[in-house]
């Protein structure tokens, strides 16, 4: 068997494992649910007048700002998704079946390839269902075309790509689950320190930078420029300079955690 | 090294095949602390060979080491003829490895793990299923196969955790302490699976505390102490080792037992027994010595015993007395 060929039989063994276990035990995917979509039902129908009032000039109506809202949410729903996959990790990384995977003559690569294309996979269900919700409460898209809808699609997937890597790195470097859910916590802070909820303009001049350089905010513009029409701008490149980076990052960091010689 | 002991019996003018392991000078140490100072050993194919020693004397690191699971620090091994760290992966696929702790997934079905197993292997599917059942089924694990392994009990998870190792259908198999924490029933079906593994033409590497354990099992002993080989040999040769060996002579009658008491040179009486105790090592040598010294004195025993020291006498010897097990005795019995 060629390596390219094994590492692919060996990865999608190994990623019906990660699924098995989320079909499972959904209940840590649901709880992770909970944060974004009360998040949206907090800030569209507890504050979401005063949101509102403050957005464009404070002439806007409520379903201006959930439009607002909605592209954080999304991007903050896969961040919360992504912490799950830290604790898995560390939790698998406890269990005695990973040393037999290393005894075997498997791609070096396959376990963690496997969590990595479950938790896209988790995210990009995850982000469906809150977005289901936020088409409840009455998000809509203004014209978005079919590419649109494509590149927004593609953007989610690949925010949930180079987290999720960022996110298996921190689960393998955690000593146990606990403490990576701890590590990946600024995974759920950041989108909350972004655009999501308030437009970086009407933040106070000292907190605009923590704002403005994460990978956040470019993401959340961009996403909102294809879906609402609003302008992209620089966003785009920088969404996707930001994502790859991460990925990468995330990637070289999470498979020399895993060549090391377990303790 | 400590002392080593030339095999008794070496099978003349077949060539020897080369050991399924071989290891020179493997020296592992975390930080500070020497795990390993320079370990030698050589199992030949289709054999059993035990690794004995008390917690704390490198067994699991030696296993973590031939397995692939941690490099060595120094020294050089071939397992099933592939070198260690250059060809990894061929090795890899030789060998099959139940550690210490269980290495199974609680979270799915028994099923579930051994057709993960059989995915990872690369078995066709309609043979993947076919060596799954068999498996199951060979370890009395059908009728929980569909159960989620958590709910198995130790001795199901251990066979399980042995079942997995199976599948892929290893000529060279490791167990790192398989029978610790098992009930008694539970430990003399793990030794029948180990049988039936050699009988099968397996080569089996196991190590243990438990000294009955490797000599019920083991064709060849090595006794790990302190990170170094103290004593490699069959059991009975590692026996030979201490002293504490006698031959015991029982007499009906007492004419006789006086004879021979004034035959033999310095025997331990128990005249109320009728008993003479010798000193020997056991041997055919002595043994024929001390018949004919009874045959020229024309005294017959009523019975005679040899008693070797058991392994508990070499263990104890070997490893001192902070190499003491802290398993309460009674539990190696």
């Amino acid at each position: 068997m060629s390596s390219l060929a094994l590492a692919v039989r060996d990865s999608s063994t190994m990623l019906r494992r990660t699924l098995l276990h989320t079909r499972r035990y959904p209940s840590l995917t649901l709880n992770l649910l909970l944060t974004p979509v009360m998040l949206l039902l907090l800030f569209v129908y507890v504050f979401g007048d005063v949101m509102s009032a403050g957005i464009g000039g404070g002439g806007a109506d409520r379903s201006e700002y959930v439009a607002y809202l909605v592209p954080g949410i999304l991007l903050l729903t896969i961040g919360s998704t992504t912490i799950g996959s830290a604790v898995s990790v560390a939790m698998d990384m406890t269990e005695g079946i990973i040393a037999r995977f290393r005894t075997l003559a498997i791609h070096r690569g396959a376990v963690l390839i496997g969590h990595v294309v479950g938790s896209v996979l988790q995210c990009v269900m995850s982000v469906l269902l809150v977005g289901a919700v936020a088409v409840a409460v009455g998000f809509r898209t203004t014209d978005a075309t079919a590419v649109e809808w494509l590149l927004a699609i593609g953007l989610l997937t690949l925010v949930s790509l180079a987290l999720t890597w960022i996110a298996v790195g921190m689960g393998l470097s955690s000593p146990n689950p606990e403490s990576a859910s701890n590590a990946a916590l600024p995974l759920m802070i950041l989108p909350l320190l972004s655009s999501a909820f308030v437009p970086v303009d009407a933040m106070p001049g000292w907190f605009r930078p923590v704002a403005e350089y994460q990978p956040f905010t470019p993401a959340i513009e961009t996403l909102r420029g294809l879906l609402l029409g609003t302008g992209i701008g620089h966003n785009g490149w920088l969404a996707v300079t930001w994502c790859l980076g991460l990925a990468v990052l995330g990637y070289l960091w999470s498979t020399s955690l895993f060549a090391r010689d377990p303790k | 090294m400590g002392p080593s002991v030339m095999p008794t019996s070496s099978r003349e003018g077949a060539p020897q095949p080369p050991p399924a392991i071989s290891a020179t000078g493997l020296r592992k140490s975390y930080g500070d602390k020497t795990v390993l100072d320079g370990i030698d050993l050589s199992v030949p194919a289709g054999s059993v060979f035990a690794l004995l020693g008390p917690n704390g004397a490198g067994k699991t690191t030696t296993v973590k080491i031939l397995t692939t699971l941690v490099s060595a620090d120094g020294g050089q091994a071939r397992i099933a003829g592939h070198d260690l760290t250059t060809e990894a992966q061929a090795v890899r696929a030789a060998i099959g490895v139940t550690g210490q702790f269980s290495a199974v997934d609680g979270l799915i079905t028994g099923e579930e793990n051994m057709r993960l197993m059989a995915d990872l292997h690369h078995l066709p599917k309609r043979e993947g299923r076919r060596v799954v059942a068999g498996l199951l089924e060979r370890f009395d694990l059908t009728d929980a196969a569909k159960k989620p392994v958590s709910t198995y009990s130790g001795g199901m998870k251990r066979r399980l955790d042995i079942a997995m190792t199976l599948v892929g259908n290893p000529r060279i198999v490791f167990l790192d302490e398989p029978t610790t924490g098992l009930d008694p029933r539970s430990r003399h079906s793990m030794w029948q699976i180990v049988r039936e593994l050699v009988s099968g033409g397996v080569t089996v590497f196991l190590t243990t505390q438990y000294l009955e354990e490797a000599d019920e099992l083991a064709d060849r002993i090595a006794v790990l102490n302190d990170g170094r080989i103290a004593a490699e040999g069959t059991a009975d040769e590692l026996k030979r080792l201490v002293p504490g060996g006698h031959v015991r002579l029982r007499f009906t009658d007492p004419v006789a037992y006086e004879n021979a008491a004034s035959a033999l040179r310095a025997p331990q009486r128990d005249d109320a027994a009728l008993t003479l105790r010798i000193p020997s090592d056991g041997s055919q040598r002595a043994l024929r010595l001390l018949l004919d010294r009874l045959d020229a004195a024309g005294v017959e025993a009523g019975e005679l015993t040899v008693h070797t020291p058991d392994l508990d006498d070499v263990f104890f010897a070997l490893t001192g007395e902070d190499g003491v097990p802290q398993q309460p005795k009674e539990a190696t019995r």
